[in-house]
């Protein structure tokens, strides 16, 4: 089931009444989440992703624009017409039912000709709670579990009604490192079983990264950018994006274009055909730094940090924002340690250029 | 470990010798009592021992009369007063406007004295001979029949003071349900929403089990409160509740100990010691129950 998103915006009253006025918690929403794909909501904290998640649950009602299910408008219906799971970030397990109570619980509320019989809702229990791997548990309590068999529990639940939309709300945060790990291509796999339509909420870009099929990065309630998470990564939109993305960060200088050629506190390091001469934020990624002795970008070496695979090289450059620019070099072409300055050449793929005003992106040609 | 063990027991020296003085030996003075038979006040001796003194309690009716009036205000008062505190509590967790108001409203009674209420709820419903008083006089205004809630029949002092009591209970009850209620996280609401829960069920299978450790609580001091009522029913109906046929099991200790026919300390413990059975049953039977309900 597609869900697609019509200028969809969220205010709230704000809270501070002496500020007065409206937070807009989602700004404009206008996209479309493809049938059967696992969609990753990212951005920072506080930037309106649970209110998106809730008003496409339809636990908020927007202040305006329209929520489709497939072709049915679902934006006025009440939650339960909507035929969604929802997982949240504590899980919300009744905690006086056991396992098999808790996922049958869904099952018993369904009234009428919807009604199903006692033995098929036990049937139908058990098939969720065998797909989420947790059938030794079933007459547990919730307390009697550990955080990542109580996520599958919540998941087994969203699932067991055979939602056309399931949402997770920050699935993973209640998890420790190890099991988030594992719990994500448990989400990953169960979502490719089952074939539903999946959206997750989420701050941690690595989750969304390594999961998703989309990534939709958004920042104050708006969308920033959505894409495959390879792109979103290789080809940020604007400077959030690419700061938002990728451990360790993107280091960002001031820049400016001359002639066709990118300086770095005055020394030409690229050629940027096409692009205005101007000021730039320039953003280039860790691994964008490549060793060369006779490379244009002469930085001074602050600190070589062994991480077995690969060489963290943390510099300082004259130009630098980032309070720590860092690149990334193969173990074997990595500096000794003692050396007062190295140089780089720069991958053109790994250097995105910005606009410093508006943050945008600015592409060179060719 | 055993000079700690030592220590520990230092520590706990001072309470044990204050509870083991006024509280334990009491309450073991109260069995020996209500064991001897024919005590004498002032020479403080005793004929003998043996069950006597129970079985002349159990065979005064004035006793019977205290025990019956007491299990008909347990009976009716604490379920009532517990129904009707969810009632409140679910009534006010539900509205936004006011909310506080109405809170202190319902709060107000408990920070009120009992004697003070007392005498107002006498004059709400006593019947004198200038006035019918106000109770009577809107029943009449709705064409029913005046009766004395005071001085009249039994029935209509039994409903004064079941009423009486609920009204005294309530404030504790909602302000203790009211706080449970909010206390369930919102999130349980929502998953329930989601799943198309109807209004009925949540009630019995989410916000009941939730709030029930607090709900069983005040089933259980209720329990315990009603049955050792005695003050509520002096600010009705005055200090001679016999004569009312008001007495409760406590007024009636009280009256064997210091009432116009007082000076029976032996008489006094057996019913007390009854009346302990008969809280320590009821408790049981709740603890018994609350195992099965009750989710912690």
């Amino acid at each position: 089931m597609k869900v697609v998103l019509k200028n969809l915006t969220k205010r709230f009253p704000n809270r501070n009444k002496k500020i007065g006025g409206e937070v807009i918690a989602v700004d404009n929403f206008d996209f479309e989440i493809p049938d059967g794909k696992l969609i990753g909501l990212l951005g920072p904290s506080g930037c309106g992703k649970s209110t998106a998640l809730n008003l496409i649950s339809g636990l908020l009602e927007p202040t305006e624009g329209q929520i489709f299910f497939g072709e049915d408008e679902v934006t006025k219906l009440p939650p339960e017409n909507r035929g969604v799971g929802l997982v949240f970030q504590n899980y919300a397990l009744y905690p006086h039912m056991t396992v098999l109570q808790n996922i049958m619980f869904p099952l018993q509320n369904l009234k009428g000709d919807k009604k199903l019989p006692k033995e098929e809702i036990v049937r139908r229990a058990k098939e969720a709670a065998h797909l989420v791997q947790i059938d030794q548990l079933l007459e547990r309590k919730p307390a009697e579990m550990s955080g990542g068999q109580q996520q599958r529990v919540a998941i087994a639940r969203a699932l067991v009604k055979m939602p056309k939309v399931l949402l997770l709300d920050e699935p993973l945060s209640n998890l420790d490192a190890r099991l988030r790990l594992q719990t994500r291509e448990e989400i990953r796999r169960i979502q490719k079983e089952t074939g539903i339509t999946t959206i997750f909420v989420t701050h941690d870009q690595e989750e969304a990264m390594s999961i998703s099929d989309l990534i939709v990065v958004m920042k104050d309630g708006a969308v920033h950018q959505i894409a495959p998470p390879q792109e979103v990564y290789d080809d940020p939109v604007d400077l959030f994006v690419a700061k938002f993305l990728g451990t360790p960060a993107i280091n960002v200088f001031r820049g400016e274009a001359k002639g066709g050629r990118l300086l770095l506190a005055g020394e030409a390091v690229l050629d940027i055909p096409g692009v205005k001469d101007g000021p730039l934020a320039v953003g280039i990624r860790p691994e964008g730094f490549k060793p060369d002795p006779q490379g244009p970008l002469a930085v001074s070496l602050r600190n070589v940090e062994v991480m077995g695979r690969d060489t963290s090289v943390v510099f300082d450059h004259p130009a630098a924002e980032s309070e720590n620019p860092r690149a990334i070099v193969a173990s074997d072409e990595r500096p000794a340690g003692h050396e007062k300055t190295i140089r780089f050449r720069l991958d053109p793929k790994k250097v995105h250029l910005f606009d410093p005003e508006t943050e945008k992106r600015i592409r060179p040609e060719g | 470990m055993k000079k700690s063990g030592a220590k520990g027991w230092l520590y706990l020296l001072p309470a044990i010798v204050l509870l083991g003085l006024f509280m334990v030996y009491p309450l073991i003075d109260v069995f020996v009592y209500s064991a001897e038979e024919g005590y004498n006040f002032v020479t403080q001796t005793a004929k003998g021992i043996g069950l006597y003194n129970y079985s002349y309690v159990l065979r005064d009716p004035y006793f019977l009369q205290a025990v019956k009036n007491t299990f008909i205000i347990v009976i009716i008062t604490v379920p009532l007063s517990t129904g009707f505190a969810l009632l409140i509590a679910l009534a006010l967790n539900s509205i936004t406007k006011l909310k506080e108001l109405f809170q202190t409203v319902y709060f107000l009674p408990y920070v009120t004295n009992t004697l003070a209420v007392g005498l107002v709820f006498m004059i709400l419903f006593r019947r004198t001979a200038y006035t019918d008083g106000m109770i009577n006089l809107l029943i009449q205004l709705f064409g029913g029949q005046g009766v004395d809630f005071i001085d009249g029949p039994y029935w209509a002092k039994m409903f004064v003071m079941c009423f009486y009591t609920i009204w005294v209970v309530l404030p504790f009850k909602v302000l203790i349900l009211t706080s449970a209620l909010a206390s369930v996280n919102q999130d349980y609401y929502n998953a329930a929403r989601i799943d198309g829960t109807s209004k009925g069920r949540i009630f019995r299978r989410i916000t009941l089990p939730m709030i029930s450790p607090m709900l069983f609580y005040l089933i259980i001091t209720g329990f315990i409160g009603a049955f050792k009522a005695y003050s509520d029913e002096v600010a009705l109906f005055g200090t001679n509740l016999n004569e009312a046929g008001m007495n409760t099991i406590v007024g009636y200790v009280y009256d064997m100990l210091y009432g116009s026919a007082g000076g029976y300390p032996s008489y006094a413990s057996a019913a007390a010691v009854i009346l302990f059975a008969i809280v320590l049953t009821i408790t049981c039977v709740n603890l018994m129950v609350s195992r099965k309900t009750v989710h912690y």
